[in-house]
């Protein structure tokens, strides 16, 4: 067992749930609510990490941190460090390809919320910050949960963009999923076959836990 | 309603507390120079390393794969600060173009050989006329070399077979590893009947307690010149590293996993 690779999965998958709890909830929020034109670009976007393959995105990303692109040379004026084969920008690389599962179960959350109870709220003079956390949020929490623990796992497993990005440094961007990869061309199979199997635990246990939570919490709203 | 706002406070506060746990072992990340070393240097590194340790009270982290790929990376910023090539043609054209502290120093040259594992219907034959015959039976029916693109060690298993003249018979049979550490894993995994590997990789125990292997006569194949430099930035640790891996026990852990040492002649 690869303990440092699995400490940086968890560092990796926590601050990318936590960033990502914001920004999800704005974009969320964002999407089910507001009319514009070109609505469908923006969720295409969003939704374009479900679909294109982790080489192709992770590439895209490479081309886009790398040394020789403004934001890499703009993050190494800024921190003195690469962007690229870090900590930082696999993190980075991390939220943008998790926005999916961040952003659409909340979107659809917010979209289940009735009308009529936020206009209601309107009415009665709550600030849309006070309507934000004390009707939305509540109602919306079972898709919210769902979102965070969808990411979480999906940072865990993720290979392909994490490899190409992140260049498996040990300590700094070598996660559990390439650390079992690296385990078997080390003819280390006890070691890759204990990892596999506390992945493949660890997420039926997530999976199962957020679904127990969010019917609990689906059974007492409604 | 109120019932439900505490569980998000709660919630939220579970998660403020996690990860406030998480940063303070971010902070502690190790900071041991990162050298970066070609695929078949696996094993003989592994152990070089772990006696640089016990000799010095110094650590290096080692990362391992294809010469080729960590080449790019290093052009793109990656914080290597000695990478050891299995081909020094990368590390001559790192140099010219600024990535290294200077030319390097070669470490040792490396062999290719025939593996066959345990139960495998191929003969342990490093002229490969076993092989040629075995594409024909119908005894082959997977092979596995390295990517011979960015790989040296596929590249030199590429001309070997271009030199029996088989390169064209073989290749619907070929599965490609991304390093050779992973074309030895293909070869030896059960599912093909074997494949061309660094004779240093055929020499660890974990590989002898699976295939035999058999010597690839020198002469099919470029050299396989491999050298080492320290990148721009190295620190003093792996200056000492680097001066450490030319002293003789790193130099007879090279020689006990078949590299022929710069200054000692080829023995077939």
């Amino acid at each position: 067992m690869d303990w440092v690779a699995l400490r940086l999965s968890l560092e990796l998958a926590g601050l990318t749930v936590l960033l990502l709890l914001p920004i999800g909830v704005a974009l969320g929020r964002f999407l089910a609510y507001r009319a514009m034109r070109g609505k469908e670009i923006l969720e295409a976007l969003v939704a374009l990490p479900l679909v294109l393959p982790p080489t192709v995105f992770g590439y895209y990303l490479l081309v886009a941190f790398g040394a020789a692109s403004p934001l890499g040379r703009a993050w190494q004026a800024l921190f003195d460090r690469p962007l690229v084969f870090t900590f930082e920008g696999l993190l980075l690389a991390s939220v943008i390809f998790n926005l999916p599962f961040a952003v659409q179960p909340m979107q659809r959350a917010f979209e289940a919320i009735a009308p009529d109870l936020r206009a209601a709220a309107a009415c009665c003079g709550m600030s849309p910050w006070r309507v934000l956390l004390r009707i939305e949020l509540p109602l919306a929490w079972p898709g919210i949960l769902t979102a965070l623990v969808l990411a979480f796992a999906h940072t865990l497993g993720e290979f392909g963009i994490v490899l190409m990005v992140g260049g498996a440094i040990p300590g700094e961007t070598e996660t559990i999923a390439i650390a079992i990869y690296d385990r078997v061309q080390a003819f280390d199979d006890r070691a890759a076959a204990q990892m596999a199997m506390f992945l493949l635990v660890f997420s039926l246990a997530t999976i199962a836990v957020t679904f127990f939570a969010s019917r609990r919490v689906g059974r007492r709203l409604g | 309603m109120t019932a439900i706002g505490r569980m998000v406070r709660r919630g939220l506060g579970a998660i403020a507390a996690a990860l406030a746990v998480l940063l303070a072992g971010a902070a502690a990340a190790a900071d041991a120079p990162l050298v970066a070393a070609a695929a078949d240097l696996r094993f003989a590194l592994s152990e070089i390393a772990e006696r640089f340790r016990r000799d010095t009270g110094a650590a290096v982290r080692l990362v391992f794969g294809s010469s080729g790929n960590f080449a790019r990376q290093i052009r793109q910023g990656a914080p290597f600060a000695v990478f050891l090539s299995a081909d020094e043609a990368y590390v001559f054209d790192l140099a010219r173009d600024g990535f290294t502290e200077d030319e390097g120093t070669l470490y040792g040259i490396g062999r290719i050989v025939l593996t066959v594992p345990r139960g495998s219907p191929l003969a342990l034959d490093g002229t490969l006329d076993d092989l040629a015959r075995a594409i024909r039976d119908g005894r082959l029916r997977r092979f596995a070399i390295a990517d011979p693109e960015h790989a040296p060690y596929g590249k030199r298993a590429e001309e070997a077979l271009r030199s029996k003249g088989i390169w064209e018979a073989i290749r619907p049979f070929l599965v490609y590893g991304e390093n050779v550490a992973q074309a030895a894993q293909f070869a030896t995994s059960g599912n093909a009947q074997g494949g061309i590997v660094a004779y240093a990789l055929a020499l660890s125990p974990q590989l002898e307690s699976l295939a035999g292997h058999a010597l690839i006569p020198a002469a099919w194949h470029a050299p396989l010149r491999q050298r080492m430099v320290r990148l721009r930035g190295a620190g003093p640790v792996a200056d000492r590293f680097y001066g450490y891996l030319q002293e003789e026990p790193a130099r007879a852990i090279f020689r006990r996993y078949g590299f022929v040492l710069p200054g000692e002649p080829v023995t077939e």
